[in-house]
């Protein structure tokens, strides 16, 4: 009892012997700071700023500006259907490959994080070499009258493939350390595979899942490179958020421009509170989970 | 109801887990299967259970075969080793899943099914827990909550895996007998799964001692202890002393001491051994007859009601401690200290003629 | 199959392993086989020279050049700073432990505009360098700072779970034995995190040589200059040559599955070396 009434910084604090002497450790200390002062805050700061300069009004009218709306809508649209598209994929992955022992199980698992290795810019490049004009479909797609490249499909099927592996990767080590026994369990019991899943396992991967959702979110609406190679950028119909970021950057519209990319930084930061408030309930999870198997 | 497996095998991947195995567990009976780690228990206990599949043999339940039917239908009650409870769900919501589960026209209703929990968390003594989650329960508490769950669908069969291997000493104690206790009251048929030889001996009505796969012996508890029929079931039920013999025409030398040994009456000049419990040997200060051995005491460990002494052999190239376990009173007579010279004679024990590999 | 699979009461395998490799197949495998496919319709010597022209050559030396240099001040400042999060404690700790992951969430073309606006030579950072004659934005410079802001999180997450498990019991023999805290460090500590903080430096590598966004805006992609590859692919693919930037799209790749196989063979060893421990 006496342990846990102690305050956390005199638990915390490490004993004499391997602890550095306090010059030392506020050198250090400073140095992280000023380097992710210098390429972490005060880019992000400076967004903000950028959008603000000329006032709440120039801001705002560059948000509510019809081209940018729809590039809002077409955002949101995207990863309205990635995401979704992903979540299944991750589900239906992580399921064969942390409650099942099959062979190719280790080359599965690679595959899956393949396009997180693949340069974005490339990434768009293969859709086009498929659904192109000179590509693979491309002419019995122009035979038909159906538009991939250049139009919304292309960019849906791009932000896809950049974020196949966001959710699968965060619920594969998750399933694989919970194990298979309270499945076993529940199928002993009598229940059928969707009671199984929907009532024993979804819960405890729930925040795994939403972790990897929140992720794979924050990546569908601000990919840019593989987007932009499909997009063909005609504004107000295939702008996302980002393309329409380039453009008025490129037009010189720079308070225009940093207003938009400033939605798309604050997006990135609810991701990170979220991520962070998510991050602490899994641990939790897990410290329970652990006291649930020891003892 | 009864259960019968027919020549089971199973192999995962080079390792065979089953070779042919067969074993009746009659109705209402308390079997134990008592093996070492990779002996085959735990596959043994997951094929009757129909989590695992054998590559060859059948499982019958009571005469039915039931090799083919799936875990729902074979309405057996699993406690897994780790107990697998639901981790977001409450204990009452734990213990009432199987019933929870069932196609709506089977289901009872909601009402019945707070009974029945409540009836089963009474049961094990754990009802103020309903409200609680599993990682807020002990190791033991959660043992008991597995079994509740297992047993709210009314199995037919009860199996459990390893039920006390996560639980410190004394916990293990108290629910072994609280075990038995409930086994004699509801009598359903169980098969446990131990490592743990006291366990088995202790709250099993028989026990099956398993080794590489195969079931080297079945008897009841005293059986298997008094009457180990193979070197094995000897060396792992209790300790042993092991004496370098020799067996020619119905008689035996152990350790140069002739002795007659009727079972062996066909065997001609064969090594072999001779398996004999520490309690089993009688100790004296000086030599009866010739048929004794010299020994030396190098300890005495004098706690509790039996004194175990280790003896080295003065006229042997055997150099193994002997193990020797007498009572109290006789260690009082005999008033050894470390350092004597004692004569030693084996009271019972079992030939075995050693194995040629 | 039994061979293929081992067996379980659970269901739902066969479903979900041919949903998985449908929706790869579909999704991954035949959009990214189609670009070797595509290369093949040239001759060895066609994509030998459409891979080697002189500024091909140079957008490589730059990608490679100012990936590897952002890698490198990534893995030294990334263990700072996963040494400072993990070991001492200051103000404001959890906010600056979070927004580390702020390169993975930014988007990069918001992060591109902020550092060309940051380093242009009327910026915040620009306006004192260029009187020393630095120029960042819209040179080699500017590229690498864009690739070290987008590489930062991957050695300081790689190397914090690391750290966070080394037993101070470790570190506590060492000083007994008579090891100052900087022995301690080099001979003790870095030894152990070293598989950790190369796979950090691996990772951050393999992003910055496909990254895009975030550095056409700062690197003034001027040919032969500070024209990164992944830009001369979308170049080509403009001017309609598709054999031209699919040869190039098929050097990424392959570069890109080399990297993937080191960094998988950098996780096992920091797996195996954690497990002997």
């Amino acid at each position: 009892m006496n342990a846990t009434n102690l305050p956390a910084t005199s638990r915390m604090r490490r004993p004499r012997a391997t602890q550095e002497p306090a010059w030392v450790r506020w050198t250090l200390i400073g140095l992280a700071l000023a380097f992710l002062t210098l390429f972490l805050f005060v880019p992000l700061i400076l967004v903000f700023y950028e959008a603000l300069k000329k006032g709440a009004d120039v801001y705002f009218a560059a948000i509510i500006e019809p081209d940018a709306l729809s590039a809002i809508r077409l955002t949101l649209t995207v990863a309205a259907i990635a995401v979704p598209l992903n979540l299944i994929f991750g589900i239906a992955a992580a399921w064969a490959i942390a409650k099942f022992e099959f062979r190719g199980k280790s080359l599965l698992i690679t595959l899956i994080d393949l396009p997180f290795s693949v340069s974005p810019v490339v990434s768009g490049l293969i859709y086009v070499l498929i659904f192109g004009l000179q590509g693979w479909l491309g002419p019995w797609l122009a035979e038909h009258d159906i538009q991939v490249i250049f139009a919304v499909s292309g960019i849906v099927l791009a932000t896809v493939f950049v974020t196949v592996p966001f959710i699968a990767r965060e619920l594969i080590p998750l399933m694989q350390a919970q194990g298979t026994e309270e499945e076993e369990a529940a199928v002993a019991l009598g229940a059928n595979g969707w009671q199984t899943f929907s009532r024993v396992t979804l819960p405890n991967i729930k925040w795994g899942l939403l972790y990897g959702t929140i992720l794979c979110n924050a990546r569908a609406m601000g990919e840019f490179g593989a987007v932009s190679v499909v997009s063909g950028h005609i504004r107000g119909s295939t702008n996302t958020l980002p393309l329409h970021v380039e453009i008025l950057y490129n037009e010189y519209n720079f308070a225009a421009a940093f207003a938009v990319a400033s939605l798309l930084a604050l997006l990135a930061l609810v991701t990170l509170a979220l991520k962070t408030v998510v991050e602490s309930r899994i641990t939790q999870h897990k410290e329970n989970a652990n006291e649930h198997r020891g003892a | 109801m009864s259960i019968e497996v027919r020549n089971l095998s199973k192999q995962f991947g080079t390792f065979a887990a089953l070779r042919d195995v067969s074993l009746e567990v009659h109705s209402g009976e308390l079997l134990a299967l008592l093996g070492p780690s990779g002996s085959g228990k735990t596959t043994l206990l997951r094929v009757i259970a129909g989590l695992d599949v054998a590559d060859a043999g059948q499982v019958l339940f009571q005469g039915e075969d039931a090799t083919d039917q799936h875990v729902r239908e074979r309405q057996v009650g699993f406690v897994f080793q780790h107990y697998a409870l639901f981790r977001n769900m409450t204990i009452f919501e734990n213990v009432a899943f199987g019933l929870r589960v069932r196609p709506k026209n089977v289901r009872p209703p909601d009402a019945e099914i707070r009974d029945r929990v409540h009836d089963l968390l009474k049961l094990v003594q754990l009802d103020w827990l309903a409200e609680r989650y599993p990682h807020q329960l002990s190791g033991g508490q959660r043992q008991r909550i597995a079994l509740a769950r297992a047993l709210a669908v009314e199995p037919k069969v009860l199996l459990l895996d390893e039920p006390f291997g996560a639980l410190d000493a004394k916990v293990r104690k108290e629910l072994r007998s609280w075990l038995r206790r409930l086994h004699d009251d509801m009598h359903i048929t169980s098969v446990f799964v131990t490592h743990d030889q006291e366990e088995a001996l202790e709250v099993a009505d028989r026990v099956v001692v398993m080794n590489g796969g195969r079931i080297e012996q079945v008897g009841t508890p005293d059986e298997v202890y008094e009457n180990p029929a193979s070197p094995f079931v000897y060396e792992f039920l209790g300790n042993v002393n092991l004496f370098h013999s020799r067996l020619h025409r119905g008689r035996a030398w152990i350790d140069g001491i002739e002795v007659d040994a009727p079972e062996h009456a066909e065997a001609e000049e064969l090594a072999a051994t001779a398996y004999v419990r520490p309690h089993d040997i009688e100790v004296d200060r000086v030599a009866k007859d010739e048929a004794a051995l010299a020994a030396r005491v190098t300890h005495v460990l004098s706690v509790g009601p039996i004194v175990r002494l280790e003896l080295i052999r003065e006229d042997s190239k055997d150099k193994n401690p002997i193990q020797v376990e007498i009572s109290k009173e006789r260690f009082r007579e005999l008033q050894l200290v470390r350092g004597d010279q004692v004569f030693i004679k084996p009271r019972r024990f079992d030939l075995f003629p050693n194995q040629i590999h | 199959m039994s061979t293929f699979k081992q067996h379980s009461i659970l269901p739902g395998f066969n479903l979900a392993l041919g949903f998985t490799l449908l929706y790869l197949s579909l999704i991954v495998l035949i959009p990214l086989s189609a670009a070797f496919i595509r290369t093949t319709e040239l001759t060895w010597e066609e994509f030998w020279f459409a891979v080697t022209t002189p500024r091909v050559l140079a957008s490589y030396r730059l990608t490679f050049g100012a990936a590897f240099a952002a890698a490198l001040v990534n893995a030294v400042f990334g263990l700072l700073v996963a040494w400072v999060l993990v070991r001492y404690r200051f103000p404001g700790k959890k906010l600056i432990d979070a927004l580390v992951d702020l390169p993975f969430a930014l988007p990069t073309a918001v992060a591109g505009i902020a550092l060309t606006a940051l380093y242009a030579g009327n910026g915040w950072i620009g306006q004192y360098l260029e009187p020393l004659g630095i120029k960042v934005a819209f040179t080699p410079i500017g590229v690498f700072v864009a690739l070290t802001f987008i590489g930062l999180p991957f050695v300081v997450r790689t190397v914090q779970p690391v750290l966070e498990d080394i037993e101070s019991e470790l570190e506590e023999a060492a000083a007994m034995l008579g090891a100052n805290r900087l022995q301690t460090f080099l001979r003790i500590i870095f030894p152990t995190i070293f598989p950790a903080l190369m796979t950090g430096f691996a990772l951050a590598f393999a992003r910055a040589i496909g990254e895009y966004g975030s550095v056409i805006f700062i690197a003034g992609n001027m040919p032969m200059v500070s024209e990164i590859t992944p830009l001369l692919i979308i170049t080509k693919l403009e001017q309609y040559d598709y054999a031209g930037a699919t040869a190039l799209a098929v050097v990424m790749l392959v570069i890109s599955f080399i990297l993937l196989l080191v960094i998988n063979l950098l996780q096992w060893w920091g797996r195996r070396r954690s497990a002997l421990a």
